[in-house]
């Protein structure tokens, strides 16, 4: 069986199998690392929304062929060690600030894509915007979605 | 003079003097009896202690009740002087666990991070006390669980007193420290071994008084808040249970369809991680090292599957046989002085994000589970029956769910988590692909509101509602429930099936209209034929969304302005007092730009009521913004909720109940529906379904909670649906100058998605994801 190698929350992992099966799986079912969660496995709940080189992505739509060693992917798991400090990410203390979550299901993928907007927009120099938000694509069933804009603001 | 004085026992029990036991045992455990504090059968659906037999039989129910903890739910103060207690309903985003920690901390006098909340597993002595549902838990909880807290609180000051050499009156207990005059402390731990009994005693507390709490009443955040932001909250999915394998199931192309052969079984069993492969009642369970490997398999497998259970029928179909089923109205059509309309409520998913999942383990003489339950006694019943072991030889662990909104009173995935362990000998790890939820999972039932009202000499005189439905499965619980009641409930209500007891108890019109009649009926008798659950408020949201429009049109025809005709008509006070604050705050009536309008409407349930105002945007540029795979359309650019919710035990979390119970409300009218054509349901994802997404919610929503004149706390899980749907579709009519008639508005639109395959029943997961990095 084939082995991939890649790196997870500041660790290098190897995992052995098949070249197809996308990254969510082997997260979830080899790795147990749960916080990504699924919701549709079709790229479009964003339930599994963590990153890849800093960036946003859905685990559930890419194999896990496509990536190599130097592929550095973060989970909610991991987002805190991204930033200085013993303590949380400052999105997820803004999360707890507006007491955002509900059921909580999908609210790693909603922090993930979050901070990926955040990290762009200040890239660009500029302020979150209603279409920044209104772009968010993450289902909350819940229907958080107005604390959502109020914790990412 | 310690804190113990307003609290002493009075000479006779008083609305705040109860009896609860310290049980007997080395350690501090305290119960309390749940039927304390119980409203009278008259309200809703609530208390109960029937027997029925084949879910219990004589046996166990002869030994529990021989227990003196028989029906009693219990508070462990551990050694730390930490309190835990297990609820015996189920969390699944409302915040009943949250709601539980405060009222025992502040009767317990320790800080709120010291009082942990598990959830309970199935415990048939509870009989139907552990269904999650109607929004009941702190209904029914709110008195039992400061009980048991007072009786602990009570056990640790005696114990104090005694160590401390003072008057049990003289001590002051704070947030976990028990203090004497003289200065000397002890902890609740250094006390709660002594305050431990060896037998089982009965302890009479004084509960107390709402001006004495410090923590009921204020804003909390959520107690596992923590834990979700971090991804450290484990749902069913997430919990380890060596060698339980992913498991899927292939589902028929037609709505219920059963599976008749497999014809590549080996095949398919020899691709890469496929363990098992194996026919169940509702498709073919396949269990492979990954989901992705599930998916697979449940693509590759060949099946011969049968019609299902209503072959060729679509929406329009089952409109027409609403319509045959329609009672009649009384009064007759007065010509001008009549004001009729008819509804149509199509079929909506009442999926949540976390589809249905559960882990089983079943072995030769006994099996475990673990999964998001609302009424778990029932889950172990019938698991019971299905693998053929007695109730007592089935563990059913009740876990956190993701969302439920109905969903989780059924316990469809544990079921057939369990025939799937049971034919392949071996743990699974068994969840429901996406496409599987819409298509084949629980549904709001379909429905239809015909609605006759006569205006004369500018008066309201009659107002008849008939509400007809398809069947709503009500076979998890509450419905043994409302049997066993049914001698105790109203006159004539015990003639009535489940759901006209259900729609009887809970619809109200809260209007002086003269004569009002509401009545529901149902289409057949069979709960099998689609798959139903009272979705989130059940009847309520439809009921109010046909009557407050009504409304809007009795006042229009009146010349009279829809809140001055609300306040003018509404008998009762809470509901005047919560519309007069919406009218207020949202600024009723202000100038609106054509094409925009301001809605609002009331609803009266779960001994509270709820006012809803809302700004719509109907004008073109808005209704045709373009968000890539999405529905646009009508945006809610503001919207207000206010609420009567009784004693506010905590407004955060009501809050939190409202904006998600708006955010339902408003997809119900504008954008989520289910298509029924040719014998099954189109919709298969998110992509498909139309939920409420950012690019649909409000710029500004805001909630308000009412100081209310109740002493009682209300239900909040639900209250915020129905208001807010009406009041939504009650602006779009007054944008667009035409009422809807059908719900949601946009379902007879060309469909916005392509329909998914139904074979295979599930769609591979795509592979271009890094292309949409952002």
């Amino acid at each position: 069986m084939p082995t991939h190698t890649f790196k997870l929350n500041g660790e290098t992992v190897t995992v052995e199998v098949e070249d197809d099966v996308r990254i969510l799986w082997v997260l979830r079912d080899i790795l147990g690392v749960t916080g990504p969660k699924y919701g549709c496995g079709i790229n479009v709940c964003k339930a599994c929304t963590s990153h890849i080189n800093g960036k946003a992505f859905n685990p559930c739509s890419v194999p896990v062929d496509a990536i190599g060693e130097d592929d550095e992917i973060t989970t909610i798991e991991g987002l805190a060690d991204t930033v200085a400090g013993d303590g949380l990410h400052p999105m997820q203390d803004a999360w707890l600030e507006h007491d955002v979550a509900q059921c909580g299901y999908c609210q790693p993928g909603q922090i993930m894509t979050a901070v990926a907007l955040v990290n762009r927009v200040r890239q660009e120099g500029r302020a979150i915007t209603e279409d920044d938000l209104d772009a968010i694509r993450n289902v909350c069933r819940c229907g958080t979605y107005s604390r959502i804009r109020d914790a990412v603001r | 003079m310690g804190n113990e004085e307003a609290r002493e026992p009075a000479a006779k029990l008083s609305r705040r003097s109860f009896v609860g036991y310290v049980v007997g045992g080395t350690s501090l455990m305290v119960m309390a009896d749940l039927t304390l504090g119980a409203s009278p059968a008259s309200a809703i659906p609530i208390p109960s202690l029937p027997q029925v037999p084949e879910l219990y039989d004589l046996n166990d129910f002869l030994t529990h009740c021989a227990l003196p903890t028989s029906n009693q739910i219990g508070i462990r103060v551990d050694e730390q002087g930490d309190a835990h207690f297990a609820l015996p309903r189920m969390e699944v985003g409302q915040g009943i666990t949250t709601a539980a920690a405060m009222l025992i901390a502040d009767e317990l006098d320790l800080p709120l991070d010291r009082v942990h909340v598990t959830l309970a597993p199935a415990r048939p002595e509870l009989l139907f006390n552990q269904l999650t549902g109607g929004s009941n838990t702190i209904i029914s909880m709110y008195t039992p669980i400061r009980v048991a807290a007072a009786v602990a609180r009570k056990a640790l000051l005696e114990a104090a007193a005694i160590q401390l050499g003072a008057v049990l009156n003289s001590l002051i207990a704070k947030a976990g420290v028990i203090s004497a005059p003289n200065g000397s402390s002890v902890t609740y731990g250094d006390v709660a071994t002594a305050a431990a009994s060896p037998r089982t005693r009965q302890v009479s507390v004084r509960l107390k008084a709402s001006a004495q709490r410090t923590i009921v009443g204020t804003p909390q955040r959520r107690i596992d808040a923590l834990d979700a932001v971090t991804g450290r909250k484990q749902f069913a999915m997430d919990i380890d249970v060596p060698d339980a394998l992913p498991t899927m199931v292939c589902r028929a192309p037609g709505l219920n369809g059963k599976p008749v052969s497999i014809r590549n079984a080996a095949a398919v069993k020899a691709m890469p991680g496929v363990t098992h492969v194996a026919m169940i009642a509702t498709g073919v369970a396949v269990r492979a090292r990954t989901f992705g490997q599930c998916i697979d398999a449940v693509r590759a497998l060949d099946v011969e599957w049968d019609g299902g259970t209503v072959p060729g029928k679509s929406s329009a179909d089952v409109l027409k046989e609403l319509r045959r089923a329609q009672l009649p109205l009384a009064v007759p059509k007065l010509g001008a002085t009549s004001v009729e309309a008819e509804f149509i409520f199509n079929f909506r998913s009442g999926s949540a994000l976390e589809p249905n999942c559960a882990i089983a383990d079943v072995r030769s003489d006994s099996a475990t589970i673990w999964s998001g339950l609302k009424s778990p006694i029932t889950a172990q019943g019938l698991i019971a029956k299905e693998l053929g072991l007695p109730q007592r030889k089935v563990t059913v662990n009740v876990v956190q769910g993701g969302g439920s909104f109905g969903r989780k009173l059924f316990s469809d995935g544990a079921i057939e988590a369990a025939r799937a362990s049971k034919a392949f000998g071996a743990p699974v790890r068994l969840m429901w692909h996406r496409a599987d939820e819409p298509r084949q999972g629980r549904v709001h039932p379909m429905a239809t509101s015909r609605i006759r009202a006569t205006v004369l000499l500018g008066s309201v005189i009659t107002f008849e509602q008939r509400h007809t439905s398809v069947t709503t499965d009500f076979t998890h619980g509450l419905g043994e429930r409302l049997t066993a009641e049914a001698a105790a409930l109203p006159t004539g209500l015990g003639n009535l099936t489940f759901s006209e007891s259900v729609f009887m108890l809970t619809q109200e019109l809260p209007y002086n209209f003269g004569v009002i009649t509401q009545l529901l009926n149902e289409t057949d008798n069979d709960p099998r034929r689609f798959n139903t659950s009272s979705v989130r408020n059940i009847y309520s949201p439809d009921v109010a969304t046909a009557n407050e429009l009504m409304v809007d049109r009795l006042a229009a025809r009146l010349k009279q302005d829809p809140v001055a005709f609300r306040r003018a008509h509404l008998k009762s006070r809470v509901v005047k007092r919560v519309l007069n604050r919406a009218a207020e705050l949202g600024n009723w009536g202000k100038a609106m730009p054509a094409g925009t309008a301001q809605g609002i409407a009331i609803h009266k349930e779960y001994k509270g009521a709820t006012a809803v105002l809302v700004e719509i945007d109907c004008r073109p540029e808005t209704v045709n913004r373009k968000v890539r795979d999405a529905v646009t359309g009508p945006r809610i650019t503001k919207a207000l909720v206010v609420i009567d919710a009784g004693v506010v035990i905590n407004p955060t979390g009501i809050k939190a109940q409202m904006m998600g119970g708006f955010m339902d409300g408003m997809a119900q009218t504008l954008t989520y529906g289910n298509h029924l054509v040719d014998g099954h349901f189109l919709e298969a994802s998110w992509d498909n379904s139309a939920y409420t997404r950012q690019w649909n919610t409000p710029f500004d929503f805001q909630c308000e909670v009412l100081d209310s004149e109740s002493k009682e706390p209300g239900g909040v899980g639900e209250a915020g649906v129905a208001a807010s749907m009406a009041a939504v579709a009650c602006a779009y009519a007054r944008a667009t100058g035409k009422m809807p008639t059908e719900f949601p508005i946009n379902f007879h639109d060309p469909l916005h998605f392509e329909p998914k395959s139904f074979i295979p029943s599930v769609p591979q997961s795509p592979t271009d994801g890094l292309s949409y990095t952002s």
